[in-house]
């Protein structure tokens, strides 16, 4: 039997196409619609609510936290405000990404990560003799995720204060539906929102709240596959799908480091000694072999594939999650593991993993298609990421 | 009485001896197979002991059939149905229980109930477990090499060996060196802290041996279990349709079909050897037939010791042989139930008491019930046996096969399997009657610690000790696998050194039983392998 999320009374309730699926063992709606596309036309639009509950969530207390999480992570944790939120991968001793999240900065010595898998025996591997208690949040805490131009208006509203003055990745505490939340102003989409935290057992206050509040503002409860479109706009990776996990890796192959999913920029390499550091060191001096880059399908070429079969071209609703090749020539150069048609950009987009020699934006490659039961190959190019970055992201 | 020759005998139908038999009619060869039963299987067999029961005797699951035998055969076109076997629960002393789904997202869920950190450490030991079955499933698959020969042949074997070690990287080889060097309990020590988990886990690394899970060399048989998962035969772990006699009717009929004839009720009594060579069987009642290639299926005791007088062999081979370590550890009852059991800590009310998940009784008994409470429950019963009784609580593996296939009891009862642990064949004074029925209660009591109804529930029973299962098949001292699977008693050291390649001291005389190189379980690759060596030497 799966678990449900303290806001599945609500959710369940509103599931009208009954898409659901599995999140880290819990129950995740799909879509609440038939069709997801007003919930992702949300999230560009005025605002979307996911309930992202299933989220591992770690809480490090005490005198040794700032040292067990620079041990950890691979960005400076010391340069962390209080109130600050990091967004970092971690590694192995082999400099390999086990997994990515972000980290809050409550005080001095109060943390919270949160991560796609489990990592309660990583973080406790790697407290050995510290002062830190390191607490398995993932249940007692609830999150709520807003996302969307009009986010801001409805927690404003909803908190009953101006949050102008909350930056890009900071956090402050507030009031909702009379509860006590965190809010971050973080998320999983590339615009303007925010991330609020709160006890499982006061969670549907939250979303009462929220609800009420964000109506007039076209609030839209949404579902992962509206996610999964906006997330591969903004160019950001997903593990068990662009990324295997170096605990979960078979085989050599499998495994990525950070400078290979575009995480170059959070490797502190200057920072104490943390795990993967020598490898990372090396890696940062000889350049990594391959490289996380965009891709956009020429449409025109796609038009002309489809021609040939006497058919328009067409291209799925939802965003795929199955590895494609990607050609230069005769040779494969590389992969893409997610592929989405944007809406709002209206361009065919995918996240691939390049090999470095063909890594450079504007170069023109081929993308596998099939079509008609056909394999052919469609021009595509290079593209830095993100796809999408409104200025309201970070204003 | 003389009668015409064949190319190939094949002594013994169980499932090693008719795999041989069918691999060598597929090259063509006309084989006879001698079964000294009614039936064909040996230790994979299913019979109706009690009117409208059918009872999986022995053997009851089905793990490392080797997908390419399932393949070759066409098993499957045969008979061959595995159906899935997904969900193990241990009863706990104190009430609680563990219970591991077929499910990932559910066991962790389980899991995480007893322990936070093992249920991440679940996962990460589950890829250590397949790397390390990947690394040992060439061995499985090949000749094993002699170690001390000097031919090319072998230095290209060994070399081969080697390099494949090699290629496994310093850190998989540690761990590949500490799994077939530590006892189970030690290794699982190094990654678990429930208890129960442990000695679930460890208890399926002691099945058929005559070790407890602190005795060293314990380990390996842990990976057993997870060999089936990187085979290609997706879900082979399971329970035959019909009863585990269905597998080797599977077999036996592919082996037929293939032209192989196979007599029953023809119990081979020796191998005719002549000028060193073996020309042949004579049975018991005197009749004779020949063949150029003779195979014994048998364990490599029967083998040696009775099918072929001791002058025909080496000194210091059959010295080896009778110390080929055979002790029976486990017996098995079956039983007839009017009712399903219950087991208490599976109530409604108990799993609340617990917060546990809510779980349909109908759901946990069409899995495995384990008796492995504590490790020091399982180390306890192993105790017992070594100091010549049997366990007064033994460690139990439950299955309830009229759950999975409804066909095998009457409609609305049931038949159970229990494998249990430690049953010595060299107990104190020699099995009898009365020690036998004194075994079965002790089965059942310390199952109604659990399933208090079982008691009532019983129609019948069968109880089988190490010296039934010697009576009833033929394996020596009611040894399991034909031989301990021991590292002293694997490889090219199974069963004597220098005799691992299925090759017997008498020309034409070969062995292709559990008893040989990789063995053990429903596997099949000792047949497979032996009729491999035969046509390549004789084709």
């Amino acid at each position: 039997m799966l678990k449900t999320t303290p806001f599945h009374p609500r959710t369940a309730a509103l599931m009208e196409a009954q898409q659901w699926r599995r999140w880290a063992g819990f129950l995740a709606a799909s879509a609440y619609e038939m069709s997801h596309e007003r919930e992702y036309h949300a999230i560009r639009n005025s605002a979307a609510l996911f309930d992202v509950s299933p989220l591992y969530k770690y809480h490090l207390r005490g005198r040794d936290a700032t040292r067990l999480l620079d041990r950890v992570v691979t960005r400076n944790v010391a340069k962390c405000q209080p109130c600050q939120v990091m967004y970092t991968p971690w590694c192995d001793p082999r400099g390999k990404v086990i997994d990515d999240g972000t980290l809050h900065r409550f005080g001095e010595d109060n943390y919270r990560l949160t991560s796609a898998d489990p990592n309660l025996r990583w973080l406790h591997q790697n407290a050995r003799g510290m002062q830190v208690e390191i607490e398995d949040a993932s249940e007692r805490v609830a999150s709520l995720s807003l996302q969307g131009p009009l986010s801001r208006s409805i927690l404003e509203h909803a908190v009953g204060r101006d949050l102008g003055a909350l930056k890009f990745f900071r956090l402050t505490n507030a009031t909702i539906g009379g509860v006590s939340v965190v809010i971050s102003r973080t998320g999983y989409t590339g615009d303007l929102g925010y991330e609020v935290w709160m006890d499982a057992s006061e969670a549907l206050p939250v979303w009462d709240a929220l609800v009420v509040h964000g109506k007039p503002y076209g609030i839209t409860p949404a579902g992962m596959l509206a996610l999964d479109i906006a997330r591969i706009e903004a160019g950001l990776i997903l593990l068990d799908v662009d990324y295997v996990s170096a605990r979960k890796a078979l085989i050599p192959g499998q495994l990525s480091s950070p400078f290979e999913l575009a995480l170059g920029w959070t490797v502190s390499i200057d920072k104490q000694p943390f795990n993967g550091k020598p490898a990372l060191a090396r890696e940062k001096a000889d350049g990594p072999s391959w490289s996380l880059m965009g891709l956009e399908i020429d449409w025109l070429t796609l038009e002309r594939l489809y021609e040939d079969m006497g058919l328009a071209p067409r291209v799925a609703a939802a965003a795929s999650r199955v590895s494609v090749p990607v050609y230069d020539g005769s040779k494969q150069v590389g992969y893409a593991t997610s592929s989405a048609w944007s809406p709002l950009l209206k361009r065919y987009i995918a996240l691939a993993h390049l090999e470095a020699s063909s890594a450079t934006p504007g170069k023109e490659l081929e993308f596998e298609i099939t079509v008609e039961h056909r394999r052919k190959r469609a021009t595509a190019r290079v593209r830095k990421l993100p796809f999408y970055d409104p200025a309201r992201k970070r204003s | 009485m003389r009668n015409g020759k064949v190319d190939a005998i094949v002594i013994g139908a169980g499932h090693n001896g008719l795999i041989c038999a069918a691999y060598l009619a597929r090259a063509g060869k006309k084989v006879l197979v001698l079964e000294r039963r009614h039936l064909v299987g040996g230790a994979a067999v299913t019979e109706e002991i009690v009117p409208g029961f059918k009872f999986s005797e022995f053997s009851y699951v089905v793990s490392l059939l080797r997908p390419e035998i399932i393949r070759e055969l066409d098993l499957p076109g045969h008979g061959l149905q595995i159906l899935p076997l997904e969900s193990t629960v241990t009863p706990m002393l104190d009430g609680n229980y563990l219970a591991a789904w077929g499910d990932h997202d559910e066991t962790r869920r389980e899991l995480y109930r007893h322990s936070p950190l093992d249920a991440d450490a679940y996962d990460e030991f589950g890829i250590l477990m397949h790397h390390m079955a990947h690394a040992v499933k060439p061995i499985i698959g090949m000749m094993p090499p002699d170690p001390t020969s000097l031919s090319p042949r072998e230095l290209l074997s060994l070399g081969k060996l080697g390099g494949h070690m090699r290629s496994l990287g310093a850190r998989k080889f540690y761990a590949l060196h500490k799994l077939m060097t530590m006892s189970s309990a030690d290794y699982l020590d190094e990654w678990f802290e429930t208890d129960v988990l442990k000695a679930t886990k460890s208890a399926s690394g002691i099945i058929g041996t005559f070790m407890g899970p602190r005795s060293p060399g314990s380990a390996y048989v842990l990976l057993h279990h997870y060999m089936g998962e990187i085979d290609g035969a997706f879900r082979a772990w399971g329970f035959q349709k019909g009863g585990t006699g269905g597998v080797s009717d599977a077999i036996a009929g592919a082996a037929k079909r293939l032209g192989a004839e196979i007599k029953l009720e023809a119990p081979v009594g020796r191998v005719i050897v002549k000028n060193g060579r073996a020309s042949g069987v004579a049975l018991e009642n005197g009749d004779e037939y020949h063949a150029d290639i003779v195979v014994s299926g048998l364990d490599p005791k029967r083998t040696f010791l009775k099918l072929v007088e001791e002058r025909e062999l080496p000194g210091d081979f059959v010295a080896n042989i009778k110390r080929f370590k055979t002790r029976g550890s486990s017996g098995k009852v079956n039983l007839a139930l009017s009712e399903l059991p219950r087991l208490t800590c599976m109530e409604p009310e108990n799993i609340a008491r617990w917060k546990g998940v809510p779980i349909p009784p109908e759901r946990y008994l069409r899995g495995a019930i384990s008796i492995s409470p504590t490790m020091d429950y399982v180390e306890r019963a192993y105790d017992d046996a070594k100091h010549g009784s049997f366990s007064k609580r033994p460690y139990m593996d439950v299955v309830i096969p009229s759950m999975i296939d409804p066909e095998m009891a009457p409609p609305g009862q049931h038949v159970m399997s229990i494998f249990c642990q430690y049953a010595p064949f060299a107990i104190e004074g020699g099995w009898d009657d009365a020690k036998r029925e004194a075994f079965g209660d002790a089965v059942i009591d310390a199952l109604a610690v659990h399933a208090p109804n079982i008691k009532s529930a019983i129609i019948a029973r069968q109880v089988l000790t190490p010296a039934d299962i010697e009576r009833i098949t033929g394996l020596t001292e009611g040894n399991i696998f034909q031989g301990e699977l021991a590292l002293d008693q694997l490889f090219f050291l199974r069963p004597a050194p220098g005799y691992a390649k299925y090759r017997t001291p008498v020309d034409g005389f070969y062995q292709c039983g559990s008893g040989t190189h990789p063995g053990g379980g429903i596997m099949g690759a000792s047949g497979r392998l032996a009729a491999l060596t035969i046509l390549g030497e004789r084709s």
